[in-house]
């Protein structure tokens, strides 16, 4: 009787700590942007000490055409590169679980290159061939740069989803007189669909962040914006850098809570 | 004589329509990836072997054959970084282990909905850009930053301490921006786990401690070998983070491999860098694989 009690005692000292614990690791990855928030409304110019509080950084963000315009650059690369990655890489895991041939193992094999290999040789090869065969670099060379690191994405995260396709449903619709690309459409892209808009998701925030590659394939005048904050960091980020951050922030969470909720409810 | 040919019409008609069966949706589906890969992923690695093996006069580069750049990636100055650099990638990848673990673990076992809404407070941070979240934590720990003057404040210190700028640095802004490549394997292989056997372990009389020695760990092994690939690769290459929060006084091979393709402009050197580098990673995802790891646990993070 008391060893049991002794017990019970023991795992509810185990759960608080366990909690404890969670809460500390919590703390660690949310300071930084906490500091983030806080200082995109401090007074001061220097992001050292907090002075006092202002909206006035959200309203000069606005006349800070530089910051913006890598802002827009970010996000035309990142539309740009899902497309390509998202057609490409549909088309690609689809063929490769339908049909067998010769030379599969070495697509195979590339796709794992840019998923393996550490982004900056990723990126200085293809600074190198960019440079090679003289592609002006700017948001076209950073739009093929994002797309390469982002097809591999793709085709993975369709894969898992064709894993468990039954392909004799395929073979119903043409027995029944559907032509191939009526079948696709009309029954084999509802089923892979989620694996798409997932591929497409992935290869999305990932091009958004994307440090290293963006670094070496980029050209004068198309920054982007994580390309901006490094630039900026050697003088030292200002704070509507940290105000537009917090706006992104905090759209983000609201589109994930959204669409939590959406899925939670299905 | 015509019955032959009728049937060598029907073999050929037969032959077309497996021809436009099968090769057409197969070259229509996987050409485009073919071609991107082989022109974007192959040509331009085959390009920097060869590059490593040519050399510059500051300007253009001299066609000429030369394994120079290979014997300069043994001056003791390079020799130095790649043992910092790999220092700091173990070091990442331990401490990535040691605060993950636990981490995953109570997030495998929460409930249903409180496991959805721990991953979904894990992943927000990260989509705030890294170099956003470093300056961050330059903001809470340079010399006048806010631990410090905090500190000062409650007169726990006198002097402001050297936080900023130090290898210590370094390696906090690498665990924290490659955590969730770390726990998110590991969370998988513990998901994964059937409880009951810890429960049958602690039935046939295993205390807490023997059950995860035993049972456990060997059995969400492959979660802690994805999460080590995932995380010693980047951290061997993140230059940015040595930068930031190093202040650029620790080197690795990332920032050597920087240095030679933009202010040093010597393409030829940074290749060979890249090349050894590509050398060791292969070594490591071999060792990977044999010990039984799967290519497919490093794709879909």
């Amino acid at each position: 009787m008391r060893e049991a009690l002794l017990r019970e005692e023991r795992k509810r000292i185990m759960r608080k700590l366990s909690r404890l614990y969670d809460l500390l690791i919590y703390i660690f990855l949310y300071l930084p942007i906490a500091v983030v928030v806080l200082f995109s409304f401090n007074s001061s110019r220097r992001n050292i000490e907090f002075e006092g509080f202002t909206f006035s950084w959200y309203g000069r963000l606005f006349q800070n055409d530089a910051l913006l315009q890598s802002y827009a650059n970010t996000l035309i690369v990142g539309v740009a590169s899902t497309i390509i990655a998202t057609f490409v890489g549909t088309m690609a895991s689809y063929g490769m679980s339908k049909y067998k041939f010769k030379g599969k193992g070495i697509i195979d094999a590339l796709l794992y290159i840019p998923v393996v290999i550490p982004e900056i040789v990723l990126g200085i090869s293809l600074l190198a061939i960019f440079n090679l065969s003289q592609i002006p670099m700017g948001l076209v060379s950073l739009t093929i740069a994002h797309a390469t690191f982002c097809i591999p994405f793709v085709v993975f995260t369709v894969n898992a989803r064709l894993a468990g396709f039954d392909k004799s449903v395929e073979e119903a619709a043409m027995d029944l007189g559907a032509g191939r690309i009526k079948t696709f459409f009309a029954v084999t892209m509802p089923i892979i669909l989620p694996g798409v808009i997932a591929g497409a998701f992935l290869s999305f925030t990932l091009s958004i962040d994307d440090i290293i590659i963006s670094f070496f394939t980029t050209g004068p005048g198309s920054n982007t914006f994580p390309l901006k904050i490094m630039e900026l960091t050697k003088t030292g980020v200002t704070p509507d850098v940290y105000a537009l951050s917090t706006i992104v922030l905090f759209v983000t969470i609201i589109a994930a809570v959204l669409t939590q909720r959406d899925t939670g409810n299905k | 004589m015509k019955g032959i040919s009728l049937m060598k019409n029907i073999s050929f008609v037969k032959k077309r329509h497996l021809f436009l069966k099968k090769a057409i949706p197969l070259l229509a589906t996987i050409s485009p990836v073919t071609i991107w890969l082989l022109l974007l992923v192959a040509a331009p690695l085959s390009y920097v072997f060869y590059l490593s093996f040519l050399s510059t006069d500051g300007y253009k580069l001299i066609y000429k054959l030369t394994i120079s750049n290979y014997r300069e990636l043994l001056n003791p100055i390079y020799l130095e970084i790649y043992k910092n650099s790999f220092i700091l990638a173990l070091l990442t990848t331990i401490v990535g282990i040691l605060l993950g673990y636990p981490f995953a673990y109570h997030m495998a076992r929460a409930a249903r909905n409180k496991k959805a809404l721990m991953m979904l407070l894990l992943m927000i941070p990260f989509w705030t850009n890294s170099l956003i979240r470093l300056n961050g934590w330059k903001t809470i720990l340079g010399k006048t930053g806010v631990l410090n003057t905090l500190l000062i404040k409650l007169n726990l210190i006198n002097a402001p301490l050297e936080i900023l700028y130090t290898k210590g640095a370094v390696l906090l802004g690498m665990v924290y921006i490659l955590f969730p490549y770390m726990v998110l394997p590991i969370f998988a292989s513990i998901d994964k786990l059937d409880f009951s056997l810890l429960e049958a372990a602690g039935d046939l009389g295993a205390n807490s401690i023997k059950t995860f020695l035993h049972v456990t760990l060997p059995l969400t092994a492959p979660g802690i070998f994805s999460g080590t690939i995932l995380v010693f690769i980047p951290s061997l290459g993140y230059f940015f983070v040595s930068d930031i929060m190093g202040g650029g006084k620790s080197q690795l091979i990332g920032n050597l491999i920087e240095n030679q393709f933009k202010a040093a402009n010597n393409w030829p050197l940074g290749a060979a860098f890249s090349v050894l580098l590509i050398i060791s990673i292969l070594i490591l995802v071999s060792i990977y694989k044999r010990t039984g790891g799967d290519m497919k646990n490093l794709g879909v993070v």
